[in-house]
Order: structure tokens, then C-alpha cells, then sequence
């Protein structure tokens, strides 16, 4: 028998949001029947762009039904931008806590939610099965990929194999690929550590690299463009993209494409670090 | 443990309720008879008696019936349960027929001899899996194939938990025979339910558990035929003729002996009144849910096994939802046990994982009433159109 916290049994027992949105924006089927558990989710923007509706079908076990009532409840309201940092513990929360080995349906859950977005933006048809995952097919048994498992493994700090089944399902089957498994998680976390001691921007938290960028832009740049009477601001920052406002003459001047690049970008990757880009959103 | 409300319990091939008078014939064991049936003095050796007394109890449900010069039957060992009446057989195998190192067993066997099978494998034995068709049979030809002159055991179950189909065992062993191998069968699931006469059949070895037929936990049974070389697995003491080790488990081989005696009572009631419950739950729930199937061998089943496919949905969720109406049932799907994929009995059927992933098996016993499967016929339908709403599958 499962420990299921309240709220996963609320969630199960009063599923919010059941069904399909009709004509939606977005829409996405994760997971097959052959893998025990499945999930449709589609959703509808309103007209400035948040999620104003997200229904779900699922097939599964009780907590499966669960994290997607959760999901859509989770992402209601939210911009894309915003529903697209939602992650498997996000849906996790909102349920209070699932067992470890029922981790794997929160996963399917961010899975739909990405598909869905994903099919929006015209990326994909929103069918994500074994053939169209990115990477090579790991586990045959559940048609995880390599790409997923190390996506998985540094999202959720996972380091074992028994972990990666729980999350992923990947070697629950005939356990085939369990040293494979191994392998790909030694490979991810060799490269990790490799990488934070070349460069310890990466390392840090969101908060923290918007400190320092916000420091390099206020210490090096702006003094820089105010002597040619231009400014800048801070706007926003995800996925080493750093987005600015250029201002006073800077806004004006034909040369901003080259400043931006060759001041601002510069400098940001000359203190901070070199996957950094910079975009001027005016 | 809290105490549950009104409880409708069909899981009965899981375990099983001690019966009342099981309880009562075991109680001053535990408490005014406590002593060593092995000590010298008569307050040790009167519970010696009691101990043979259940084993001639057995030994009538059994057909089993050769005596030594005493009147003490021979054939029957006390273990602490099937899992362990397995291993025993399989390792007395392994060891007394050292010029033979291949077992044959079916795809369909329970993990107590599945797990042992893949054990001798890690030793360096072959093992043979015998497939089954989409019923769950046996196709006699195909293992007499199998089976060879190099073969040490063959095991095949009485009966299957799952799906509740009852093997021709004596046929089996009659093969096995033809090539100088032994049988066992694991009869866990068949005793008390299925006619069994071992003095006139071939069977060799047979396991049986205790908590399957309304004795307690943690008690079980290997008959080994006379005549069959035998090692011990628990290596030990002197106990049970020296051919497993450790105290006995006295009051539960009393609550066994006379649950032997009452299920050799109530075999004619199983095979008529239980069956007719069955059969009336598995038509009530077929008539009123559509698309269901029923698993297993419709000719030759366990009088109180219904194993049935709710396709399109889930069976967690569904066993899930029968727990909040006081039904307690199983299901073969993966997510009840943390496994990942159905049981390997549903694969072994070749079930199509549609209908795989949502089977229930219901299990009765001759505690079940007609309100019983009224009310679970009543209750089921809703709880499934429910779930196939929410599923992606269910169309209409």
C-alpha cells in the first residue's frame, strides 16, 4: 500500500480541470499505454497571453491522475515563459510530497506541459513518444533516452541508478541497461564538476548570477556609456541570456547593434562568463 | 492499525481469514501447552502428539497415506511456508541429482520458484521456461520437449494465483518420469480447493502454505513422496525426522491441521456455493462494465478466482477507489507494486497492455456472501466509467 499524502488523494479523488480544452492553443500526449501510464494535456491562452484554461486525460495510477490535476491547476494564469520553468518538483509541491518511485509521474507531468508549449509555438506535433524523443534510446523497455536521463539527472540532482528508475522508469523493465544508466549519470556528473571548476558562474543560483550581472552592468558598462551620454538598464535574465534596456543616446544611436555587442556582451563574458548572450529590448 | 469499518474482502488467494475454530483449537498452545515438543518429559512430548495429530489432519486432506511402523506419517514436513517449501524442493534437487543440472519450470510459476529457478541459473544451471498459450495453458507437447534425460526437476503450480488455472500436474509428472527426473508442484493456491489424493499420484513433491487455507501466517508444508531423496534446506536440529531444522511452529501446525480438516469439509461447498458466487460476480461485472475480458483457462479454473481486464484504465486507481467502498481485491498492473510493468503471468498470457495494466482479480472464500457480490456488482460499474472519463483511451 502507498503513503499518498491528502492532497494527492484530493487531487485523485476530486481531479480538477478533467477533460480537453476545445479549438486549444496548445496540446500534447505524453507517456503510452504500454508504459502504464499516459497523458493528454492541452490548454488555451487569453488575449494577453496566460493560460486561462488546461484540462487533462490521464491513464494511470492514482498519483499519475494526481500530479496532472495538479499540473493544471499549477499553470493557470501562468505566461508561457512562466509555465515553461515549471518543473517536475513544482508539481511535487503542490501535492505536498509522492513516494520516491512515484516521482516518475510528476516527470510526465513537466513533460506534457513542455510538449504542450512546445506544439504551441509550432515546435511539435505535441506527440511525444518513444521515436520523436531527442537522443538514443536507452531503455527499450519504456523508450527512455540518454538525452532525458541526463535532463533528469541534473534537474533533480540524481545520482543513482535506482533514482533514475524512479524518476524516469528507464531500467524497471528487463533491467538491460542498468550499467548503461550508470554510465550516462558517471558521464553527467564527471562533466558537471569538470565544468563548475572552469567556471563558477554557472554554479551559482538564479539570484545570485542576476547580482552579478546587475554588478558588471552597474561597475563596468554603464560608466562606460555614460560618458557618451547613453545608460543602460537591467531587464531580465534566463538561460545565459541577459536582456537590457539601452538608453539616452544609446537608444537612438545607429551603432547600438555594435555596443551591444562589443561592450556590453564583452564585458558580461569577460567577468561573469562566456555562455553569456545579450539582447536589447529596447 | 486502525480499525477498518465493514470490509468486503475478495483478495483471498493473497491470504486468507483464520478461521474461528482454527484460532480456538491454537490458542492453548500459545498459552497453557508451551512446551518443547522435543523435550523428553511429558509436557513436552503430550504437544508431540498434538503436532501428529494435525499431521494425519493433513495427511487426510492430502491423500496421503503411508505410516511408519508407529502410525506416524512420513511424507509431510512442517516449514515456516510455501516460499520455504519451495527452496526446498529445488535445492533437494539440485543436490541429489548431481549428475543433472537442468530444471523446468513454467512462465506463469510464483516468484518462489521463479526467483529460486534464476538463482540455480546464477549457479550454473539451465532452466527451461515452458511457455502458455493466451489462456494461460500448458501445451503438454511442447514441454515433453523440453523436458530431457539431462533434467533434474520439473516444477509446474497446481494452480496459478493469478489468473486461477489448475494444471494437469499428474499428467506433468508422468512425463517428467519418462525421462528419470522429478515433480513438484507448488499447490499453494489448489489445496482446499481442488480434489487432492497423493498416495495415488505420481507428484513427487508439493508445497503448500498455511495462510491460503484459514490457518495462520508463517506456517507451511513440503510432502516429499517416500521413497524420494531428500536434503534438508534448514540445516538444524533433529526436528521433523531430521529433514528441517528449528522448533517447531506448533500452534500454528495445530491451527494448520485443523484447517486442513475444515477445508476437506468445505471442498464440496468451494466447488459449488463459492463458485457459484464467482460465477455470479464475473457475469454481473461483465454484463453491466463493457469492454472487459476475462483472463485464464474458463475450463479448467480455481472455483474462487475471477481475474478480469477493465480495459482503457488503470488498476491502482481502480483498486484505489474499491478501498474507499470497503473492496479489497488485487490487480496484476504495475504501479500497486512499484514495479514498472504488469505481472509476468498477464505478459506470459501475451495480454494486450490495454487491458493489462487494468485487471483486477477478485478472490473469494466460503466467507463471502451473495450481499457481498451484489453489492460489489453494484458498485463497480460507476467506479470504472468514472476513471475511463478521466482516461485518454476511453472513447464514448
Amino acid at each position: 500500500m502507498w503513503d499518498y499524502s491528502d492532497k494527492v488523494m484530493e487531487h485523485f479523488l476530486h481531479p480538477k480541470n478533467v477533460g480537453e480544452v476545445e479549438n486549444p492553443d496548445g496540446s500534447a500526449e505524453v507517456g503510452n499505454i504500454t508504459c502504464g501510464d499516459a497523458l493528454k494535456f492541452t490548454f488555451k491562452l487569453d488575449k494577453d497571453g496566460r493560460i486561462v484554461e488546461a484540462k487533462f486525460k490521464t491513464f494511470g495510477c492514482a498519483s499519475a491522475i494526481a500530479s496532472s490535476s495538479a499540473l493544471t491547476e499549477l499553470v493557470k494564469g501562468m505566461t508561457l515563459e512562466e509555465a515553461g520553468k515549471v518543473t517536475n518538483k513544482d508539481i511535487v509541491k503542490v501535492l505536498g510530497e509522492l513516494p520516491e518511485e512515484k516521482i516518475h509521474c510528476s516527470v510526465m507531468g513537466m513533460e506534457a506541459l513542455q510538449a504542450a508549449i512546445a506544439n504551441y509555438r509550432g515546435e511539435s506535433n505535441g506527440v511525444a513518444d518513444k521515436e520523436d524523443h531527442e537522443g538514443r534510446v536507452v531503455c527499450h523497455c519504456f523508450g527512455v533516452t540518454d538525452t532525458k536521463i541526463r535532463k533528469i539527472a541534473l534537474e533533480n540532482n540524481l545520482h543513482t541508478v535506482e533514482q533514475i528508475k524512479n524518476y524516469t522508469k528507464a531500467g524497471g523493465g528487463c533491467g538491460c541497461c542498468l550499467d548503461e544508466i550508470q554510465e550516462i549519470l558517471d558521464g553527467v556528473w564527471k562533466e558537471k564538476s569538470a565544468k563548475e571548476k572552469e567556471n563558477p558562474f554557472d554554479n551559482l543560483s538564479l539570484v545570485q548570477k542576476v547580482i552579478k550581472i546587475q554588478e558588471v552592468i552597474e561597475k563596468e558598462i554603464k560608466p562606460m556609456l555614460q560618458q557618451d551620454g547613453g545608460s543602460i538598464e537591467f531587464v531580465d535574465f534566463h538561460d545565459n541570456k541577459v536582456q537590457v534596456r539601452l538608453q539616452g543616446r544609446c537608444s537612438a544611436c545607429p551603432s547600438a547593434g555594435v555596443t551591444l555587442r562589443h561592450t556590453v556582451e564583452d564585458k558580461l563574458r569577460e567577468f561573469l562568463s562566456p555562455d553569456l548572450t545579450v539582447e536589447n529590448i529596447g | 492499525m486502525s480499525k477498518q469499518k465493514k470490509v468486503i474482502y475478495f483478495d483471498n488467494n493473497a491470504t486468507t481469514a483464520v478461521a474461528p475454530e482454527v484460532f480456538a483449537a491454537m490458542t492453548p498452545y500459545l498459552t497453557e501447552f508451551y512446551g518443547n515438543p522435543s523435550s523428553i518429559y511429558a509436557f513436552g512430548g503430550e504437544v508431540m502428539h498434538a503436532v501428529d495429530h494435525a499431521r494425519a489432519q493433513l495427511a487426510e486432506l492430502l491423500g496421503v497415506k503411508h505410516t511408519d511402523n508407529n502410525g506416524k506419517f512420513t511424507e509431510l514436513i512442517f516449514t515456516s511456508c510455501g516460499t520455504e517449501s519451495d527452496n526446498s524442493a529445488f535445492f533437494s534437487a539440485l543436490y541429489t541429482c548431481p549428475k543433472r543440472n537442468k530444471f523446468v519450470v513454467s512462465k506463469v510459476e510464483h516468484p518462489a520458484v521463479l526467483n529460486v529457478a534464476k538463482e540455480l541459473e546464477r549457479r550454473h544451471c539451465r532452466v527451461s521456461y515452458v511457455p502458455v498459450d493466451a489462456h494461460g495453458r500448458i501445451d503438454l507437447e511442447r514441454l515433453e520437449e523440453i523436458v530431457d534425460e539431462e533434467t533434474a526437476l520439473v516444477s509446474i503450480m497446481w494452480a496459478n494465483n493469478e489468473i486461477g488455472n489448475v494444471y494437469p500436474v499428474e499428467k506433468v509428472a508422468e512425463i517428467a518420469h519418462k525421462y528419470g527426473a522429478l515433480f513438484h508442484t507448488d499447490a499453494v493456491q489448489a489445496v482446499g480447493k481442488v480434489p487432492i489424493n497423493l498416495s495415488e499420484s505420481p507428484i513427487d513433491m508439493l508445497s503448500l502454505s498455511g495462510h491460503k487455507l484459514h490457518a495462520p501466517k508463517g506456517v507451511g508444508v513440503l510432502y516429499v513422496k517416500r521413497g524420494i531423496r531428500f536434503r534438508p534446506f534448514m540445516l538444524g536440529g533433529h526436528q521433523e525426522r531430521s529433514r528441517r531444522g528449528g522448533t517447531e511452529n506448533v500452534a500454528s501446525i495445530i491451527g494448520l491441521g485443523q484447517a486442513a480438516e475444515l477445508a476437506r469439509l468445505h471442498l464440496q461447498e468451494e466447488n459449488t456455493r463459492v463458485k457459484a458466487l464467482r460465477d455470479r460476480l464475473e457475469k454481473g461485472l461483465t454484463e453491466r462494465v463493457p469492454s472487459t475480458r476475462v483472463n485464464g483457462d474458463l475450463d479448467s479454473r480455481l472455483p474462487n478466482t475471477s481475474s478480469i481486464s477493465f480495459e482503457y484504465i488503470e488498476g491502482e486507481s481502480i483498486l484505489m477507489l474499491l478501498d474507499r467502498l470497503g473492496i479489497c481485491a488485487s490487480s496484476g498492473s504495475a504501479c500497486t507494486t512499484g514495479s514498472l510493468e504488469p505481472s509476468h503471468v498477464l505478459r506470459a498470457i501475451g495480454l494486450p497492455y490495454t487491458a493489462a495494466h487494468g485487471t483486477v482479480r477478485f478472490s473469494l472464500s466460503r466467507y463471502n456472501t451473495e450481499e457481498e457480490v451484489d453489492y460489489v456488482v453494484e458498485q463497480v460499474p460507476a467506479v470504472i466509467a468514472r476513471l475511463r472519463e478521466i482516461s485518454p483511451y476511453w472513447k464514448n
